[in-house]
């Protein structure tokens, strides 16, 4: 369905991305998981036709966008990380807009623009001005916008920033009802829990280059752990995690607002362990369980760095 | 054509749905166009003007000095005042005088005895506001002529005048070195001045003071002007309106053509660039569309603001119809591609907006929009035929007062259209049509 191949673009001196390679099939859904300026937003503007990359090709069907007015882009629905809308328009007068820059009008386009305010929630509210509308509305008929041409393939770059929960999940159960009718969804993202519940395959970008493509259960088989043990430290102010990389039970370790993330191979063996170096050295914790491994620690194992720090 | 059409649908929706922007922006133009219009000559060219503040230090109190104070003071164009040197200098500098007339003592005898013979002149004083400059040069022109005549009359007619020939006579009989036959001619003609004065003397005391004024007028200027205000036809007259309206029309135009630039780069912040250019829309689509938009809305704008003209000012389109479309159509084409021409060399929309007004009034200011660009310098005016506005002027004003025909309009269209061709070109070059 789609093909990413060798994508390198720079901006002089900046590499935004260099070498990125994926590929989506029909239905399939694709995280594209990295911190702010990994090149997440580069590869789908590139892939949308609005950049043109310095090397490396993008095939839809095989097919690569030739020119502004390709055909091939019609198989595109963008959904862009601002919110593309007009304030002083209602919702529909906005998709009858949208809809018609896919020569739908009239009676085409009004079935396509019910179908699309009936997915998102806002068929109530087709006749407000967008302005009106909340922060998790808007965000909702950004997606609604970008579904009208009823494209084969979904680009959503972070379309959940800056939402309630409530919206979010209402986004997350419309992006997977798109998924159940087939449409191939790639999902830029810096949040792991949203890549996790989505995504059927997660391409880790960091610094302009993919550094990791695989299913979530293949993304574990590339950690050395298998346990997280989370312990939440009384005084955590002049710790020093690395210290515990000496231990050879312990594969990695991350300190995060008080909480200490031990990465171990055996539970059993390791956590005993842990505890008794925290007690030798002095620290004392008033809180301890294990984790499954997550997103964050294939990208903290695969970087050295974590996900949110490196934002 | 569908997403052409919606294209500029929307653009026109949008700027019609925000109606207090769409209000005050016709009435904006309206107020000020209205005002303009009134200060330059109003309905009929018969607006009231105001009076030049003119201040006068006699300190000579001699019969010239008050008679060119009459003079001046007849003057429909000057309200003059007494005031005392220092008084007056305060006053001109504080602003609440234009000039101040000192007449030196001894102004009087010393201008007469110049008048005859060169010699001698005395210097009257002129303090004036430099921020005045053109109503200088009228009290200048004005005093000139009431100086002569107060002189002259005094001079031909009057006491002084009598004093000048006696003492005129008694040099010539004293001058030893005059030749007999000179001496003679001279007698002869001050002998004549003096029994013209003396026979005048006579007519006053039998005829009364009425008789007097017919030969005592003093030298008056030798020619009346015959005005006629040259408009469309023959009692047509002139409607300061037109051109101000004109004027305020090109400006709120041009600030429209730059509200189009500056949408193009905000449209790119807010993501919509972005969305425009996911979907199978050509460049020549995107850009024409905003192009037949922003004309469509400054089409609009300039039949509304020249409708309250024709309704309120009775402004008429008094040369051709055909013409005067023609200039309004290639204008907003002109601004429209300005506008594109802004969105393409840009940068952040903050640092666009404020270079670009400034970029703007210049040209509303050296298109004579604000004042008629005879006030200017010749070098400034020659200056002005490569902006735009100006040609915008010229056919508007020829279309409407100036009543001039189709083949009048040409050169402005043909320039305006020159100007939108380099605009697009420098937009279209220059656009980045990628994503920031």
């Amino acid at each position: 369905m789609l093909e990413v191949n060798s994508l390198t673009k720079n901006y002089g001196k900046l590499v935004a991305v260099t070498g990125v390679s994926f590929r989506a099939d029909r239905g399939e859904t694709i995280g594209l998981l990295g911190p702010n300026g990994a090149g997440k937003t580069t590869t789908v503007s590139i892939i949308a036709g609005l950049l043109s990359p310095d090397s490396g090709e993008v095939l839809i069907e095989g097919k690569q966008v030739q020119s502004d007015t390709d055909p091939v882009k019609l198989k595109i629905g963008l959904v862009p990380q601002d919110m593309a809308l007009y304030d002083h328009l209602t919702a529909r007068d906005n998709l009858t807009f949208f809809a018609a820059l896919y020569s739908l009008a009239g009676a085409k386009a009004k079935q396509p623009i019910d179908d699309a305010l009936n997915l998102v929630g806002l068929w109530d509210r087709a006749g407000d001005k967008v302005g009106t509308f909340s922060g998790g509305m808007k965000r909702r008929l950004n997606l609604a916008a970008a579904l009208l041409h009823d494209p084969q393939i979904l680009l959503l770059d972070e379309p959940t920033v800056g939402v309630d929960p409530q919206s979010r999940n209402a986004i997350f159960e419309n992006l997977e009802t798109l998924k159940k009718r087939g449409k191939t969804l790639i999902y830029t993202t810096h949040y792991m829990e949203e890549a996790e519940r989505l995504c059927d395959r997660i391409v880790i970008i960091d610094h302009g280059k993919v550094i990791a493509n695989d299913t979530l259960q293949g993304l574990h088989t590339l950690l050395p752990v298998t346990n997280v043990l989370a312990i939440d430290l009384d005084h955590a102010d002049g710790f020093k995690p690395e210290s515990m990389l000496a231990l050879t039970e312990v594969k990695s370790v991350v300190l995060e607002e008080g909480t200490l993330r031990v990465g171990v191979h055996d539970l059993s063996r390791g956590a005993p362990v842990v505890l008794r170096w925290l007690a030798d050295n002095g620290h004392s914790y008033h809180h301890v369980s294990s984790e499954q491994p997550n997103l964050e620690t294939v990208f903290l194992t695969l970087t050295g760095r974590s996900l949110r720090d490196s934002k | 054509m569908i997403p052409f059409a919606a294209l500029v649908r929307k653009d026109l929706k949008l700027f019609f749905n925000d109606r207090k922007a769409v209000v005050v922006g016709l009435l904006a133009p309206i107020i000020l166009a209205s005002f303009f219009g009134y200060l330059f000559g109003g309905q009929g060219g018969n607006a009231e003007t105001s009076k030049v503040p003119v201040l006068v230090i006699d300190q000579d109190g001699s019969d010239i000095s008050r008679g060119l104070i009459a003079q001046l003071s007849g003057d429909k164009n000057l309200d003059v005042k007494p005031s005392t040197l220092d008084a007056a200098r305060e006053a001109v500098r504080k602003g609440k005088a234009t000039a101040a007339i000192v007449i030196p003592k001894d102004f009087g005898r010393d201008a007469g005895r110049a008048l005859f013979t060169g010699a001698g002149k005395p210097e009257l004083g002129l303090l004036y506001d430099p921020s005045h400059n053109v109503e200088l040069g009228m009290v200048k022109g004005i005093l000139s002529g009431a100086v002569m005549q107060a002189v002259s009359k005094e001079m031909f007619t009057g006491r002084g005048g009598r004093e000048m020939v006696d003492e005129s006579l008694a040099r010539v009989e004293n001058d030893t070195q005059l030749a007999a036959d000179d001496r003679k001619a001279l007698r002869d003609l001050l002998g004549g001045v003096r029994e013209l004065n003396e026979r005048q003397d006579e007519r006053r005391e039998r005829e009364g003071a009425p008789g007097q004024a017919e030969l005592s007028r003093g030298l008056t200027m030798p020619y009346e002007t015959r005005e006629e205000a040259i408009t469309s036809g023959q009692n047509v007259e002139y409607n300061g309106y037109a051109h101000s309206f004109g004027g305020m029309g090109v400006q709120f135009i041009l600030f429209m053509g730059l509200d189009v630039g500056i949408g193009l780069l905000m449209l790119r912040q807010m993501g919509l660039w972005q969305r425009l250019r996911a979907a199978p829309l050509s460049r020549t689509m995107l850009l024409g569309s905003r192009t037949v938009s922003a004309s469509l809305i400054a089409g609009f704008i300039l039949l509304v603001l020249f409708g309250f003209a024709r309704v309120v000012f009775g402004v008429r389109i008094l040369g051709s119809f055909a013409g005067f479309v023609g200039v309004c159509a290639a204008f907003s084409l002109m601004t429209a591609a300005f506008g594109l021409m802004i969105a393409a060399i840009g940068g952040t929309v903050e640092a666009t907006r404020g270079y670009s007004i400034m970029a703007t009034l210049i040209m509303v200011m050296l298109g004579g929009a604000w004042v008629p660009t005879f006030v200017f310098p010749a070098w400034l005016r020659k200056l002005t035929v490569i902006v735009p506005t100006r040609w915008a002027m010229d056919g508007l004003d020829g279309m409407t007062w100036r009543g001039l025909g189709f083949s009048s309009a040409l050169a402005p269209i043909g320039v305006l259209l020159l100007f939108t061709l380099l605009f697009g070109v420098v937009a279209v070059m220059q656009f980045r049509w990628g994503t920031d």
